[in-house]
C-alpha cells in the first residue's frame, strides 16, 4: 500500500509546525538584514570619524599636496624639529605625525618618509598618503628628466574589448558578471540547502529513534517508503522556509532602506565595484542596453529546467547518505565521523565551483567535476549559464540519476537494519556488513 | 484452517550469528499464545519477521492460509517492546496518522479511535502532547493504536511493563475481552504469572532453537514429578518422617499454615497412587495439607532453558 503522501503530509507538518521552525523562518531575516544594516552603519561611522594628521615636510615641497578632505585634516608645520613635532602631537592628540627629511635628492627622501602614531595606522590611511607623496615625486622627477606631463595622460589608453561569439552573439565583461551572479547564486543555494535540510532530515531520523516509535511505524511502512517520506517532506518544508526568507528578506530590505535611508548599495564588493565603473564609464553605458538584452539572451529556459533537474537531484542524493548516517548512529554526536565524507565532495564541489569555473568555464578541470556525480549538480549549476551542450547537461543528469538511484538504495539498506540497533556506535565495517543482510 | 498463524522452519543468520534456527510454531485461531525465551534467544526477530519488518533467510510464514505478503499488514496489530511515540506531536494526530498508516480511512479512525478512549477514560488527552503524559498514560495510547483497526492476529511484546497494578489489569482484560472478540494473540512476556493466567500455549525459544511448545497444560503434565505437598500433625515427628522416607522419596517442603506441622514433598514412584499416598499418611498421623505439585510456568522454563 502506497503510504507515501501520508507520511509526506506529516512530516511536512511536524517541520512547519515546530516552534524552532517558525522562529527561524521568521526571524533569521530580520537578523540577517539587522546585521546588514548593522555593517552599514557601522562603516559609515567609521568614515565619520574625523582625523588629524599633522605634517612636517623638511623639503618644504610637498606640503601642498595635502589637501584637507572632509574626514581628515592636514596641519602642516614648519620650523620645528623632529622632537617638538612629536610632542605636539601626542599633546593635542592627533591621529599622527608625517615627517619627511630634508634631502637633496628624491630617492633618499622616498627612503626617510616616516609615520609616527600611538596605534598603528589602517592599510587604508597608508596607501594614501604614499599614493600623494609617489604621484608628486613621480611627477617632479618627470619634470627634472624634461618629460611633457600633459602628453603622458593624453597618450593614456583605456581599451574594453568587444567580446562576440562566432555565432554573432555579442557579449561583454557585465554579461559574464551576470553568469557567474546566477550560476554561482545557484550552487551556493544548491550547498546551503543540502547542509540544512539534509541536517534536519538527519535529526528527524534520530528523533524517531530515540523516541522509539520506528517499530511501530515500520510494522506499517517499509522502510524505504518512510525515508523517502522524509526526504520529500522536508524538502518541502525546505523550500517553504527559503520562499518565505526570500520574500521577507526583499520586503525588509525595501522597507528598512525607506525608513532609515540606508542606502545599501554603499556596501560594495568588489565586483560590483568593478561593475558600477564600467557603467561609470560613457563607453560602457550603452552596453547596459546589450546587458540587458544579453540577460535574455542567457539560456534561461535551459536555466531554469537544468536547475530543477539537478537541484532536485543533488538534494535527493545527499539527503538519502544524511538519512542513512541519522539511521546508522543513537544521537547526534555520534553523527561526526560519517559526516566527513558526506561534506567533503561538497566542499571540494563548491570549491572546484568558484575557482575554476570563473577561471574557465569550459576547462578540462570544470568539465570532469560537473559530471562526478557528488560535484556535478553544484559544479554544473555554476557552468550552466555559459553555456553547456546539452548532450553534456543530460549525461551529466543521467550519471547523477543512477547514483542517486543507487545511493537511495544504499542508504536503504543501512536505515533499515540501523533504525532497529539501538545502543552502539557502529564502525564502517558494520555499515558494510548491514548492507549485506 | 484452525491455525490462524503457521512459521514453517523459519532461519534468519546475522551475518555470522544466528538468530533463528528452524524454529515453527503454530498458533491456533483464538488462542493467547505465548512466546517465551531467555533475553537474545530470537523473539524478537521471529516476531519482526512476522511483522514483515525483517525477511526471513529461509522457511516461510503463512498467516490465515496464505504465505505472508504486504497486504497482511493490515491484518496484524504489534506492540513492540522497544516502544514510543512522537513526543511533541499532539495524541489525537498521532493516533490517526498511525490508524490511516493501518489503512483506516480518517472518519473511520477517528470513530473507533473515540471509542476506545472513551472505554479507556483518556478522551481528554487527545490535544495533549505525548511529552506531557506519564509513560504509563502514553503506553495506554500505544495500545489503542495497535488495536484500532481490529486485526486478527495480535502481538504484544511486555505489554504491561511500565503500567500500574491496575492499569495492567485494564489491559489484562482489554486482552481478554479481544480474544473473545475471535482475534488471536501472540504474547511476549518475562512476566510468568501472565503466563500463567493468560496463555493457552506457548512455545519456548533459547539459543534460537524451539526447544518446547504446546498447549500450557500438556506442557504441565509432561513436566509434573507425582510429587505431593504435605502437612502432617503429629506428636511423633522424627518416627513418621522416618517411615516415610522409608517408603517414599522425600525433599523438604515450604508452605505456609496455621499449624507446627511435619512439612514434605513427597515423590511417588511409578507404581503408587496419590490415593496409596494418602492412606498411608493417614495411617501415620494427621493429614492436615495435601496438595500435588504441578510445575509452575515459571519453573518450566527455568528448567528447560537449564537443561539445554
Amino acid at each position: 500500500m502506497n503510504h507515501l503522501p501520508l507520511i509526506i503530509k506529516r512530516e511536512y507538518l511536524t517541520k512547519v509546525r515546530n516552534k524552532s521552525f517558525i522562529v527561524m523562518t521568521f526571524v533569521s531575516p530580520l537578523i540577517m538584514v539587522a546585521l546588514i544594516a548593522l555593517v552599514a552603519y557601522l562603516s559609515q561611522l567609521n568614515k565619520d570619524k574625523d582625523r588629524n594628521i599633522s605634517v612636517l615636510d623638511e623639503t618644504g615641497v610637498l606640503s601642498q599636496i595635502f589637501v584637507d578632505k572632509e574626514h581628515t585634516k592636514y596641519i602642516i608645520l614648519a620650523d620645528t624639529s623632529l622632537e617638538t613635532a612629536k610632542e605636539l602631537v601626542k599633546a593635542k592628540e592627533d591621529f599622527g605625525l608625517l615627517y619627511i627629511k630634508k634631502s637633496s635628492d628624491a630617492n633618499t627622501v622616498l627612503e626617510s618618509v616616516r609615520f609616527y602614531s600611538d596605534e598603528s595606522p589602517s592599510l587604508t590611511i597608508m596607501s594614501s598618503l604614499e599614493r600623494k607623496i609617489e604621484k608628486e615625486l613621480s611627477d617632479a622627477k618627470l619634470l627634472e628628466d624634461g618629460v611633457d606631463i600633459e602628453m603622458i595622460a593624453s597618450s593614456k589608453i583605456n581599451i574594453n574589448i568587444a567580446q562576440e561569439t562566432f555565432s554573432g552573439e555579442k557579449t561583454s565583461k557585465v554579461d559574464s558578471y551576470l553568469k557567474l551572479i546566477f550560476g554561482g547564486a545557484a550552487g551556493y543555494l544548491l550547498f546551503m540547502f543540502i547542509i540544512i535540510y539534509g541536517n534536519m532530515i538527519m535529526r528527524s531520523v534520530i528523533e524517531e529513534k530515540t523516541s522509539r516509535i520506528i517499530e511501530i511505524i515500520i510494522s506499517s511502512v517499509k522502510p524505504i517508503q518512510l525515508m523517502l517520506g522524509k526526504i520529500i517532506g522536508t524538502s518541502l518544508a525546505g523550500i517553504t522556509q527559503f520562499a518565505i526568507w526570500v520574500i521577507l528578506g526583499s520586503i525588509l530590505v525595501f522597507v528598512l532602506s525607506a525608513i532609515f535611508g540606508i542606502n545599501m548599495s554603499e556596501l560594495q564588493t568588489p565586483q560590483q565595484e568593478m561593475m558600477n565603473q564600467a557603467m561609470q564609464n560613457p563607453e560602457v553605458a550603452n552596453e547596459m542596453q546589450l546587458a540587458i538584452q544579453s540577460f535574455f539572451n542567457l539560456p534561461l529556459l535551459n536555466l531554469v529546467i537544468a536547475f530543477l533537474f539537478f537541484f532536485i537531484g543533488g538534494f535527493l542524493l545527499y539527503s538519502s547518505l544524511y538519512a542513512a548516517v541519522g539511521a546508522a548512529v543513537d544521537n547526534e554526536t555520534d553523527t561526526q565521523q560519517f559526516m566527513m565524507p558526506i561534506i567533503m565532495p561538497l566542499i571540494l564541489a563548491v570549491y572546484v565551483g568558484i575557482f575554476t569555473v570563473i577561471e574557465d568555464p569550459h576547462g578540462t578541470v570544470s568539465t570532469v567535476f560537473s559530471f562526478i556525480p557528488f560535484t556535478s549538480p553544484v559544479v554544473m549549476l555554476m557552468r550552466i549559464p555559459f553555456g553547456v551542450p546539452i548532450w553534456q547537461q543530460v549525461l551529466s543528469f543521467v550519471l547523477l540519476a543512477g547514483t542517486f538511484v543507487f545511493t537511495v538504495w544504499f542508504a536503504a539498506k543501512i536505515y533499515r537494519v540501523g533504525i532497529l540497533m539501538y545502543g552502539k556506535k557502529p564502525s564502517y565495517k558494520e555499515l558494510y556488513k548491514w548492507i549485506k543482510y | 484452517m484452525n491455525n490462524l498463524l503457521v512459521a514453517d522452519s523459519v532461519s534468519k543468520n546475522y551475518g555470522d550469528f544466528r538468530a533463528l534456527n528452524n524454529v515453527s510454531i503454530t498458533v491456533p485461531k483464538g488462542s493467547i499464545f505465548g512466546l517465551l525465551g531467555p533475553n537474545g534467544a530470537g523473539k524478537t526477530t521471529l516476531i519482526r519477521i512476522i511483522n514483515q519488518i525483517t525477511m526471513p533467510d529461509t522457511g516461510q510464514v503463512i498467516l490465515d492460509g496464505e504465505p505472508l505478503k504486504p497486504e497482511h499488514i493490515q491484518n496484524i496489530g504489534y506492540l513492540p517492546e522497544e516502544r514510543g511515540l512522537y513526543k511533541s506531536m499532539k495524541v489525537g494526530e498521532q493516533a490517526l496518522y498511525l490508524a490511516q498508516l493501518k489503512g483506516l480511512t480518517k472518519p473511520e479512525a477517528k470513530k473507533r479511535l473515540k471509542y476506545w478512549f472513551d472505554k479507556l477514560e483518556i478522551g481528554d488527552w487527545w490535544n495533549k502532547k505525548i511529552q506531557e503524559l506519564s509513560k504509563g498514560q502514553a503506553q495506554k495510547i500505544q495500545f489503542v493504536v495497535t488495536v484500532l483497526h481490529q486485526p486478527k492476529l495480535l502481538i504484544f511484546d511486555e505489554p504491561f511493563s511500565g503500567f500500574d497494578p491496575i492499569n495492567a489489569n485494564l489491559i489484562k482484560d482489554e486482552i481478554l475481552q479481544l480474544r473473545d472478540e475471535g482475534a488471536t494473540v501472540i504474547f511476549s512476556t518475562h512476566r510468568m504469572e501472565s503466563v500463567e493466567e493468560l496463555c493457552d500455549h506457548i512455545a519456548l525459544i533459547h539459543k534460537s532453537n524451539k526447544v518446547l511448545d504446546g498447549k500450557l497444560t500438556d506442557i504441565k503434565r509432561q513436566f509434573k514429578t507425582n510429587t505431593f505437598e504435605v502437612g502432617l500433625q503429629t506428636n511423633a515427628i522424627d518416627s513418621v518422617t522416618n517411615a516415610i522416607k522409608e517408603k517414599f522419596e522425600v525433599f523438604p517442603a515450604t508452605f505456609k499454615n496455621l499449624n507446627d506441622d511435619v512439612k514434605l514433598n513427597i515423590k511417588l514412584n511409578g507404581q503408587e497412587t496419590s490415593n496409596d499416598l494418602l492412606s498411608f499418611l493417614t495411617s501415620k498421623a494427621e493429614v492436615h495439607h495435601f496438595v500435588e505439585v504441578i510445575p509452575s510456568a515459571s519453573d518450566i522454563f527455568i528448567q528447560t532453558v537449564k537443561n539445554n
